[in-house]
């Protein structure tokens, strides 16, 4: 390529790539797909895999779990606990205590398909922080329930 | 009140009044335009890469600009004492932003609206222009860090290659428009816009390549103002901050003024020079003089600040040159081309005046 050859194709190609530019300039006066994250975010999606909560029964506005152990036995990386007391006059067993370990937690999702009254569901919840290890380590099901319930 | 208009509006204190009312004008002017520019380089930089850019403070993030320099102001000015040069590294900063601000002395922004026309208006903006590169080069030196050694010696080097084909540009245009006083250059252009240097070379043949003497002329005002893709200088990714990385608070606030000072004075003289300045072009200017004064200083804007768009989008699309490559199209491609301009509207302008 020659002088001119070289001045020609440098020029020429200054030339493309303010067009794309400019292009990508003014496409944004016609909107653009961002979202202001905290102001605004996206619906998360249905299959979302939060840590596990527990689904809230409409009718008794309680949870559904019965104390079976079954999540606590199908759990692969053992970090559940459950406890559960029959209570007077009640003809199932209904839980008082349900413990999740979410810092080893896998969610590969077995308590939740094993769990015989769908008591157990997936939660949204994707902005976890906290100062320490143990709020993670331990996250009390039946608490959360109740704060929920009562909002 | 009306006798104290009467005394400021009249011959023995108006001289100096006009001159207070144009240096408060010419300072806020450069204030609001440093403080401003960095706001809209911001959004096109965001545009460019479709995000949305500053959007917190204040609407589209318009109050930006002011908490950013109440920021500068509220810091500390450090040092490297002792080993930097304590008096040249607190000079550097003000003999950038003070010569800036003293080319708007020439500028003419409308009719009525010249500071001080004066015959060399022309050399006047280029001498204080060429101030920038020592002040840059003594911030760098004073600092005493090797980064900023560097970027000042790319400073030097960058601008004295560039200021030739610049200045070669500007005698081919003071050629063809026979003065340098910038009001005559504009006076000039009046009518049409076709009559404007950009265009009026070419069908008057003063200067037909004048279409690539304003491109040689903008490239040039690029790499003199340490713009992007010539940003060499001032290379974030290889030199921090170049000149200026010791530099904090106001005095690094200065530098960046300075630096948009330059830029909008650069595009007003390419404003002036190529585009008719202040003429509409499009349309005649109303006859009162003030008004007139007024359509011409918003026309001149929207000139100038086409300009300065491109000069932003020039930024975020080009990446930035090698050094070699930076003096290879100085030396190889923008003196030879700006020489044949001149030689060509030498000779054009001869052969005109023989017949």
């Amino acid at each position: 390529m020659g002088y001119f050859g070289e001045i020609y194709s440098g020029a020429k190609s200054l030339v493309i790539g303010m067009r794309i530019t400019l292009d990508q300039f003014f496409k944004n006066f016609r909107g653009n797909s961002n979202v202001p994250y905290p102001h605004a975010t996206l619906p998360i999606p249905e299959k979302y895999r939060g840590h596990i909560i527990f689904t809230h029964d409409p009718e008794t506005g309680k949870s559904r779990c019965i104390a079976c152990k079954s999540c606590e036995r199908a759990c692969p990386s053992g970090c559940i606990l459950v406890e559960g007391e029959k209570k007077e006059g009640e003809t199932k067993k209904s839980v008082t205590l349900f413990e999740l370990n979410f810092t080893r937690c896998s969610l590969c999702g077995a308590c939740v398909e094993v769990c015989p009254t769908d008591a157990l569901d997936f939660s949204k919840r994707y902005n976890l922080a906290g100062t320490s290890k143990a709020v993670y380590a331990k996250i009390d099901l039946v608490e959360d329930l109740k704060k929920r319930t009562q909002k | 009140m009306s006798a104290i208009i009467d005394f400021l509006f009249t011959d023995p204190a108006w001289p100096w009044v006009r001159m207070i009312l144009f240096l408060v004008g010419a300072a806020s002017f450069a204030g609001a335009n440093a403080a401003y520019l960095v706001w809209c380089e911001r959004k096109v930089a965001a545009y460019v890469q479709r995000r949305p850019g500053p959007m917190e403070v204040g609407p589209q993030g318009l109050i930006q600009p002011i908490a950013d320099a109440v920021k500068l102001l509220c810091k500390q000015m450090l040092s490297p004492i002792p080993q930097a040069d304590g008096i040249l590294f607190r000079i550097a900063p003000v003999a950038m932003v003070m010569p800036a601000l003293m080319c708007f002395v020439v500028v003419p922004f409308g009719d009525l609206l010249i500071p001080a026309r004066i015959d060399l208006g022309l050399l006047v903006i280029f001498a204080f222009g060429a101030f920038n590169v020592m002040s840059l080069m003594l911030a760098g030196w004073s600092s005493n860090n090797k980064y900023a050694t560097i970027s000042s010696a790319r400073v030097v080097s960058q601008n004295v290659a560039y200021e030739i084909p610049m200045l070669l540009t500007v005698v081919t245009m003071i050629m063809v428009t026979g003065t340098t006083d910038l009001g005559t250059i504009v006076a000039q252009q009046s009518g049409g816009f076709w009559h404007w240097n950009i265009l009026s070379g070419i069908w008057t043949l003063a200067n037909p390549l004048v279409p690539f003497t304003f491109l040689i002329y903008f490239i040039c005002m690029l790499a003199e103002t340490n713009r992007a893709p010539f940003d060499l200088a001032e290379a974030e990714s290889e030199l921090v901050a170049g000149s200026f990385t010791e530099y904090s608070s106001m005095g690094f606030g200065l530098f960046f003024m300075a630096e948009y000072i330059n830029i909008v004075v650069g595009c007003s003289v390419a404003t002036v020079l190529f585009l008719g300045g202040w003429h509409p072009g499009f349309f005649p200017l109303p006859a009162n003089p003030w008004l007139a004064s007024l359509i011409g200083f918003g026309c001149f804007c929207a000139k100038l600040y086409t300009l300065i768009f491109f000069v932003m989008m020039a930024r975020w699309t080009y990446p930035r040159t090698q050094f070699y490559g930076l003096l290879n199209l100085s030396w190889k491609i923008l003196i030879p081309v700006a020489l044949v301009t001149l030689l060509l509207s030498g000779v054009l302008m001869k052969l005109t005046n023989l017949f």
